[in-house]
């Protein structure tokens, strides 16, 4: 067995996230066992070997980033699993990543902190920690799927969106989509789009900047980089007092993800722009809400949504034109109030936005609560 | 005998270096370099150098003229495992400070050597965090003054070539600055070997430990590591009361074993990444 | 048609492998299926439950609420999970362990379960299959051949046999 067959298939989301993995092009996995997602850990050390690959189980998690910064300096495409905790550990890492314009995946699939919390049951909490997990100014490209398809589907476009503008993409899944299983449907190879790091001429010297996103070379090609976390010129030289340099790097790096918003934030929508009670939701609590929106309907409200394929950065014009039109947005996740507050700062005030939360033991809102809330706003 | 007319300055680039005056990085730099020369190697593009914070982690970084991964504190060791798993061609060689390799860095440095991971570990031991002003390190003296030991440091260094040795490495050294020969010959000969290898060298910050433990510059510390040494082969016939305040310098072990790049081509028949 | 199907009872009675069975048993139908599980810390012996939604629409929200059919395997199954079956469901028990009256305005089918595995194919374990056949029998949710097929896959090799046999004494007994 060496790549899946195109077909359609029975999987836990994990496995889809691997197989996606795989598909996209990793060939290098590194983890450390934590629920809920040392399933993709476990796929990936018995997938990997067959094609080529390797998969190693590091000593924690911040060698497990560490190994796939270096496995990706050294061309391979490669990523790690995570939750939250294991997250947190991985974030000064994560930022070295962007700094040095490593393209990698992190998956982090959620569980219910903070800390230990109840460790095997389903959270939303990480929605800032994906975003603002590691110091510094830094851009962040976090994509939330809501299904095992998308569990395969998006996983592939994180190692695309890595690769094409040279920056760590972390996935943002919950133990509800990972460890579920659903009906999914493996394309052939032909109709999968897979995106590569564009690679330097031969007589190329500057791997970060000069261009939005420059090329890159891998260790061991003779092109001589110097790969530092430190600000550092075009060249890759280390400059640590000059304020321009630091601003010109700084500013490429963000703007880089920043000027490509439209094209990164993938979002699905229904009557978004002309609901009376819109919703803007993401990963598992998405799941309630379009049987919310059709029993509201039936009741005469007319409801839309926002459905978030990307969290990260954040499809702020999406959720204002909505506001132009709908009178109360509800914000549901299984936090308390991560995303609700990204959604009132991009609705301007144009449409009252109220948050539905829910937290423990891996309670998810279900259609009824949310149908409700909607009813309790259109009145 | 003619000596051969060599300079370090064809492998690195035009650029000032940043350490102190009397800095004995620059002896650790110098041995490498010549080892490298003495190996016959023209360039180092057969070279990947990782290295952490601190400032034996800017002995690569930038100015080798060679690729050098310049990482965040203490993960020097696991960026260099996934570059030598993807590419166990090339010579992976890693520079760090006490504080980089054996404080934040420790767990990756035992792990590395139970895995025989086929790197090189060069380990320059101030014996203080000295970029950061002179605190205190695992590897500082027992009693000596430091910005954060005002009254002593109360707790006993680390011995790091024999936690190496014990953790499984193919070889493990200390040396000093008052060694440069022996350990120019330690790196030419490690860079012949295979699996996990790591070489500590005992060095001097004139800058901020020197100070404090009342040496009035580089030359004096250096003096005193030489007073200090005690080879390793002597060790045995000496009492552990003579022990005290000294430094063991030689070879701790030297052998051979499968690497983990071995190992795992051996259990999954497979090497080089593909595609 | 959309069934939501909730099996239950304690860890180490294959109740999330039955489902897992049972869920790709209908991908080869060609119905979207989603199945999920939870089950305590300790591997054995504290309730487990595996549920399947199995439809020929998209799946929305992934658990189930109120079932259609109710699978229950221990006594505590039975008397933590009545409630969620909907009026006029289809509720199967395993009567080697629950053996007191079940009072409830559903269909239920009594089945030996464990009884019949440990008598006839020698182990306990074996009785998740034989719920599984019944269930395919009486509900028709599933194609049996698909049932066969998923089970082939899915269990160790040289467990399938006794597999096979055990669903189709399920089946039978009907």
């Amino acid at each position: 067995m060496k790549m899946v067959k195109p077909g359609v298939y029975f999987w836990q989301g994990n496995e889809a996230c691997a197989e996606g993995a795989i598909t996209a092009g990793c060939r290098f996995f590194a983890g450390y066992p934590i629920t809920p997602a040392s399933e993709i850990a476990e796929h990936m050390a018995k997938r990997l070997p067959q094609i080529g690959g390797i998969a190693i189980q590091m000593e924690d998690e911040m060698a497990s980033i560490g190994a796939v910064i270096g496995a990706s300096w050294a061309g391979a495409k490669a990523m790690t699993a995570t939750s939250g905790p294991g997250f947190s550990l991985m974030q000064e890492s994560i930022g070295y990543a962007f700094m040095t314009e490593t393209p990698c995946v992190v998956v982090d699939v959620q569980r219910l902190g903070p800390s230990t919390g109840q460790a095997t049951k389903c959270g939303q909490g990480d929605v800032m920690q994906s975003r603002w997990g590691t110091h510094g100014d830094h851009a962040a490209i976090v994509l939330a799927p809501n299904s095992v398809q998308e569990m395969f589907d998006l996983t592939i476009k994180a190692f695309n969106l890595a690769e094409k503008y040279r920056t760590p993409v972390i996935i943002l899944a919950d133990a509800t989509i990972a460890h579920m299983r659903e009906k999914i449907t493996v394309p052939s190879l032909e109709e999968i789009e897979i995106i590569n790091r564009k690679k330097p001429e031969a007589d190329e010297k500057a791997f970060f900047g000069f261009e939005e996103v420059p090329p890159m070379p891998a260790v061991g090609e003779g092109f001589n980089v110097p790969v530092t976390g430190s600000t550092h010129n075009e060249y890759g030289i280390r400059f640590t007092a000059d304020p321009m340099v630091h601003r010109k790097l700084v500013e490429r790096l963000n703007s880089k993800i920043e000027n490509h918003v439209e094209e990164i934030a993938e979002v699905e929508t229904y009557n978004f722009d002309d609901c009376k009670i819109g919703i803007v939701s993401f990963g598992c609590t998405s799941r309630a809400v379009p049987e919310a929106v059709e029993e509201a309907e039936k009741r005469g409200v007319k409801a839309g949504y926002i459905r978030l394929k990307t969290i990260w950065p954040f499809p702020e014009k999406k959720v204002e034109i909505m506001a132009e039109k709908a009178e109360t947005i509800i914000v549901p996740e299984i936090n308390l109030k991560q995303l609700f507050y990204e959604v009132e700062r991009a609705s301007k005030g144009l449409a009252k936005v109220v948050p539905l939360n829910k937290i423990g033991g891996g309670e998810l809102i279900t259609p009824e609560e949310l149908l409700n809330k909607i009813l309790e706003a259109a009145n | 005998m003619v000596e051969e007319i060599f300079s370090i300055r064809k492998y690195l680039r035009n650029l000032k270096l940043p350490f102190c005056p009397g800095c004995g990085i620059f002896t650790v730099m110098n041995s490498f370099l010549r080892a490298v020369h003495n190996l016959g190697f023209e360039n180092l593009k057969s070279f990947v150098f990782c290295s952490g914070i601190g400032c034996s982690s800017w002995i690569s970084s930038p100015y080798f003229i060679a690729d050098s991964i310049h990482t965040i504190h203490g993960r020097s060791i696991p960026v260099a495992t996934g570059v030598k798993l993807v590419r166990p061609d090339l010579n992976v060689v890693v520079f760090g400070g006490d504080g980089d390799i054996v404080g934040i860095g420790l767990s990756h440095f035992i792990h590395a050597a139970r895995r025989n991971l086929d790197i090189l570990v060069i380990m320059i031991n101030n014996m203080v965090y000295g970029m950061t002003g002179g605190q205190v390190a695992p590897t500082t003296p027992f009693g000596v003054k430091t910005t954060t030991t005002p009254y002593g440091a109360f707790e006993h260094p680390i011995d790091a070539p024999k936690l190496a040795v014990t953790a499984g490495a193919c070889y493990s050294a200390r040396w000093t600055t008052a060694h440069p020969k022996e350990l120019r010959e330690s790196i030419e000969k490690t860079l012949r070997m295979k699996g996990f290898r790591f070489i500590e060298v005992v060095s001097q910050c004139p800058t901020t430990i020197g100070r404090r433990m009342g040496f009035k510059n580089a030359g004096e510390m250096v003096k005193w590591f030489k007073e200090k040494a005690v080879p390793v082969e002597q060790v045995e016939k000496m009492a552990e009361k003579e022990l005290e305040g000294k430094i063991i310098v030689g070879e701790f072990v030297e052998r051979e074993k499968p690497t983990l790049t071995e190992n795992i081509q051996s259990r999954m028949g497979r090497l080089r990444i593909e595609g | 048609m959309r069934v939501e199907i909730r099996i239950s009872g304690l860890g180490g009675q294959g109740v999330v492998l039955a489902g897992y069975i049972l869920g790709k048993a209908a991908v080869y139908d060609g119905k979207n299926v989603v199945q999920t599980q939870s089950y305590g810390a300790e591997a054995r012996g504290s309730a487990a439950k595996s549920e399947l939604i199995i439809s020929d629409e998209k799946i929305g929200f992934p658990m189930v609420r109120k079932c259609d059919i109710l699978v229950a395997m221990s006594r505590e199954a039975v008397k933590k999970n009545l409630k969620d079956l909907k009026k006029n469901g289809i509720l199967l028990i395993d009567s080697s362990y629950v053996k007191s009256e079940v009072k409830a305005e559903a269909k239920i089918f009594k089945i030996q379960a464990t009884h019949i595995a440990e008598k006839l194919y020698g182990q306990k374990i074996y009785a998740n299959m034989v719920m599984l056949g019944a269930l395919t029998k009486i509900t028709n949710i599933v194609n049996e051949n698909s049932m066969e097929q998923a089970i082939k896959n899915v269990v160790p090799k040289e467990t399938i046999i006794k597999n096979i046999q055990a669903y189709k004494k399920g089946i039978e007994i009907i």
